[in-house]
């Protein structure tokens, strides 16, 4: 049974606002307007050595109306939600189309949806973590930090905990009515190991921000304690490790880390704003055009992709999207061959034929009241083998690899080929077994010969939500959170660069 | 659920202290107005008109401190006590220093200053035109434009009254073609100093160097790297640069054994990195604002005189951010984050001229994607963007293929060959954040491409 939605956010005046703005846009001459009122609240809290540096709470409401008139998008926004004020914001809107109109030479037309008739969608946690007293939350990690700090091992402890909470009205002129409530959490530890003779060293936890409430921090969902208590060790081993030597190697990559190479390689490089261009100028393209549907080879046939806004704790799944869209499960890649995109209503209708498609699969959403809805990545996921090998079995099959464990450092060109991605730990493989961590790794490969390269999959028993609180796109820029599941993976001959080396050092 | 009377960033400020029981108050009100246009393939594609606000009331009970902060101005006083309660409930804090003392400025009470899309007015006509031509010559352009301007009010129970509005727009522009990827950006306060031909003419110029276009291997090149990537890299530099980190040993500002790299030469004699929020060309909020103590700031500093900082000076660090609270810490001085940024090694050469001394070498347009990979080094990793121009005998001679280059800004320092002439410029990647930068062209004799990039 989901959570109730907060009273606070149900107790703005959003219906009679939305009323009126859809019916002020209307009476302007608006072939379609939609409004959203949002409530966010977050809480963000940071800890160094155990000792609390900052915790923010803010609760940001707004109220946005945007337009279709005369084939043009009009939108404005503002802080107070009243319906003299949703007049204004459907009047400024209108205006800011009129004013538009003589640039624009590509009228905008919606992908049909079926009209929801007030529908209320509640994501999936136990407790609200803004329910919980932050006294509460500053002394476990000051407990945790604590037990990390005893260590001769670790010098320093810090603590990031980002907390939200999404209050999600919208409305439009074809009769569709929303109320959504999404929780989310992200919470980290780093320690640092500092050399006397110079020199550094640190270790992040692997809990992946979820879509969860703060049972996350309590419950059994991530293994804190295991987690904690090997930080020390595996710490003081990375620091002593043996420096990686460049050349070419087989991978097997944790869940923990290739959830970030799927964000960046496939789930950026199959929005169709980005492949249609729309991106070029700021987060970029895609070597994925549409004319490459259904025969582009985007990886080896056992790569199968999904794009999903429906998982339980993803952190893209809603009910329904910022333009009214009921959220769904759709194939990106199937048998290694591209097969799908991520759309919004405007996209689905003006490429409808090249797509086969006659509606959007819900991928339209604003990070705030005062953005305008874009196309937002789904949970974008990658599919485990149905055998269930686990990712013993996967190291197994390597003679001379390194397996890559947790999130680090990553960057992307801006037609998504060439990649570069660091990690939390890197361990030596011979002979089908780990003999022990490197360090200075980074690996560098182009999207579709890595995906290519990818012999094998773990099965479900590897699988793992990862994701992130903080993908960046559009301008004004706009932050968004997604999931992505994946097993771990084997990978054969990829280029390992030593970051040391790369440095001059 | 409309503003009440009391709207405007002074009067919120007020009713938030007055209510205030604890020990002390801060009160930070943010009002911003702002308008953007968006296009791509010579069509508009979104844009928007939009007033932000939030009100942050940071209360000081003992040495603990607590913060919130909300949009709406119709519930002060429960936002108030939030913030009391908080500030009951927490630890004293590590960074706790008296507030800062002060008197109201005579600008205090002035209503917040709005924008609207009528700025675009002279903009929108000229685009118009260059879509036009673009369409003709199998050109397309790709952009943004924006302007936003924010007025912060800071108001104590020490009595420190300040406003600033600060005005911040931009524009880019991207274009596309057959000579492959070119951009230019442009910051400005007003609009007056902003020209789309001047900024198309200079698109098209490089389109124009991508007739003849060529492939180069993975390598270290002689590469000069414009005003834009320089601003790009020193940003990322400058945001490492917390005295506190440096001090306990985890940067690339700390030096081994202990302490911190402060007196150590990092670059030529000449070179100076500073930062002024009076700069005419970069003006800046000039006193503290902040709503979350971290280690580059600290909420109890709020108000604090930002003045003119050198960070290098004369080729050698010469300063780390420091809050009172961490240069109390560390015996150092009082220098709090400032936000702009300029380098300048006192060279006179254009980007041009520099072209025309260089032999054989790379010039570079912008950098993008850039991520940090090893923090003891400061090595950065990203790609080049928007146009590569191999230059020979002077002369540019067309354009080649993208790296993905992995560079310490810091190391880069060390290796300068040439300081051109400083010039206001929009760091590409951060712009959204950090706007305000001058920058020299710089010439590295070895800049490390480690890979190519098929993106074009």
């Amino acid at each position: 049974m989901s959570a109730p939605v907060d009273p606070a956010f149900l107790a703005l005046p959003m219906r009679e606002a939305a009323a009126a703005a859809l019916q002020a846009a209307t009476d302007a001459g608006a072939s379609h307007a939609d409004v959203r009122v949002e409530r966010l609240r977050h809480q963000d809290l940071t800890m160094r050595n155990s000792r609390l540096e900052h915790l923010s709470d803010s609760t940001t409401i707004g109220l946005a109306v945007r337009v279709v008139h005369d084939g043009t998008w009009g939108f404005a926004s503002g802080p107070d939600v009243s319906v003299a004020e949703a007049v204004r914001l459907a009047g400024a809107a209108v205006e800011v189309a009129r004013t538009s109109r003589p640039l624009n030479v590509e009228p905008v037309e919606l992908a049909d949806e079926p009209v929801y008739d007030d529908v209320t969608w509640v994501s999936a946690y136990d407790l609200d973590p803004f329910d919980v007293d932050p006294a509460d939350k500053t002394a476990l990690f000051a407990e945790w930090s604590e037990a990390l700090l005893a260590s001769d091992d670790v010098d320093h402890v810090d603590v990031s905990l980002l907390q939200a909470l999404d209050g999600k009205f919208y409305a439009d002129t074809a009769g569709t009515t929303t109320t959504q409530q999404r929780v989310r959490v992200q919470p980290r530890l780093t320690a640092t190991r500092v050399d006397p003779g110079g020199g550094f060293e640190t270790m992040r936890t692997n809990a992946m921000p979820a879509g969860r409430g703060w049972e996350y921090l309590t419950g059994s969902t991530f293994d804190w304690a295991g987690e904690l208590a090997r930080m020390p060790e595996l710490l003081a081993e990375k620091a002593k490790a043996s420096s990686v030597e460049p050349g070419r190697y087989d991978l097997v990559v944790d869940p923990t880390n290739l959830w970030l190479t799927i964000h960046e390689s496939i789930g950026h490089a199959t929005e169709l704003d980005r492949a249609l261009g729309y991106e070029a100028a700021y987060a970029g393209t895609s070597f994925a055009t549409l004319d490459q549907l259904g025969t582009l080879r985007y990886g080896s046939p056992v790569m199968q992709v999904t794009g999903d806004r429906t998982v339980p704790h993803g952190l893209a799944t809603i009910g329904w999207d910022d333009e009214g869209v009921q959220t769904q499960e759709w194939d990106i890649v199937r048998d290694g061959v591209l097969v799908g995109y991520q759309l919004d209503r405007r996209m689905a209708r003006q490429n409808a034929a090249a797509l086969g498609v006659s509606r959007s699969n819900g991928c339209a959403f604003a990070d705030s009241p005062g953005h305008v809805p874009v196309q937002r990545m789904a949970n974008v996921n990658l599919q485990p083998a149905a055998a269930d090998p686990s990712t013993e079995d996967l190291i197994g099959r390597v003679e001379r690899g390194i397996y890559v464990v947790g999130d680090k450092s990553w960057s992307i060109d801006m037609q998504r080929y060439n990649f570069q991605f660091t990690g939390q730990r890197f361990y030596e493989i011979k002979d089908g077994r780990l003999v022990g961590q490197l360090r200075d790794v980074a690996y560098q490969a182009t999207t579709t010969q890595f995906w290519g390269s990818m012999e094998a999959v773990g099965g479900p028993q590897t699988y793992l939500l990862g994701g992130a609180f903080n993908c960046g796109k559009a301008q004004p820029g706009q932050i968004a959170a997604v999931s992505h599941g994946c097993p771990s993976a084997l990978f054969r001959g990829v280029s390992i660069l030593n970051t040391a080396r790369e440095g001059g050092r | 659920m409309s503003a009440p009377e009391l709207a405007g960033g002074e009067g919120a400020v007020e009713r938030c202290l007055a209510l205030s029981r604890a020990d002390g108050c801060l009160v930070v009100v943010r009002e911003s107005s702002s308008a953007n246009l968006r296009w791509a393939g010579n069509t508009l594609t979104t844009n928007g008109v939009v007033k932000g606000r939030s009100v942050s009331v940071i209360s000081v009970v003992g040495e603990a401190v607590g913060v919130r902060s909300a949009s709406v101005l119709d519930d002060l006083e429960s936002l108030v006590r939030a913030s009391e309660q908080a500030a009951r409930d927490a630890a004293p804090a590590e960074d706790f220093s008296p507030l800062v003392d002060g008197q109201a400025q005579p600008d205090f009470s002035t209503p917040a200053e709005q924008t609207s899309p009528s700025v675009f007015a002279g903009l929108a006509t000229d685009l118009g035109g260059a879509f036009r031509a673009a369409r003709t010559d199998g050109v397309q352009l790709y952009g943004y434009a924006s302007h936003d301007v924010t007025t912060t009010w800071l108001g104590s129970s020490t009595g420190l009254r300040r406003r600033h509005s600060q005005p911040t727009g931009y524009v880019e522009l991207t274009g596309k073609s057959s000579g492959g990827s070119s951009w230019v950006g442009q910051h400005t306060r007003d609009w007056s100093d902003l020209s789309v031909p001047v900024l198309d003419a200079e698109v098209r110029r490089r389109l124009g160097w991508g007739a003849r276009q060529c492939s180069l291997p993975a390598g270290r090149y002689e590469t000069l790297l414009p005003p834009s990537a320089v601003a790009d890299l020193m940003a990322y530099a400058y945001w490492t640069a917390a005295g506190r980190d440096a001090a306990e040993g985890r940067t690339v500002f700390s030096r081994a054994g202990g302490g911190t790299r402060v007196g150590e030469h990092l670059g030529p004699s000449g070179l100076r990195m500073w930062s002024d929020p009076a700069d005419p060309a970069l003006a800046t909020t000039p006193f503290v604002v902040t709503t979350a103590s971290s280690a580059m700031s600290s909420v109890f500093d709020n108000g604090l005189p930002l003045p003119a900082t050198d960070w290098v000076s004369d080729g050698a660090l010469s300063a780390l951010v420091q809050t009172r609270s961490t240069a109390a810490a560390t015996g150092s001085a009082v220098t709090p984050y400032v936000s702009n940024l300029s380098l300048d090694g006192a060279g006179t050469a254009t980007t041009d001229e520099m072209v025309a001394s260089t032999e054989r070498g790379l010039l570079l347009t912008c950098l993008w994607y850039i991520r940090e990979v090893d923090p003891q080094t400061l090595l950065l990793t990203g790609l080049t963007r928007d146009g590569v121009y191999l230059v020979e005998d002077g002369t540019v001679v067309g354009a080649v293929n993208n790296f993905r280059w992995n560079e310490s800004p810091i190391g880069l320092l060390g290796r300068l060959s040439e300081v051109g002439r400083s010039t206001a410029c929009l760091p590409r990647e951060w712009s959204d954040d950090f706007t305000w930068a001058r920058m020299p062209t710089l010439r590295v004799p070895d800049f490390n491409m480690s890979s190519v990039s098929q993106a074009s």
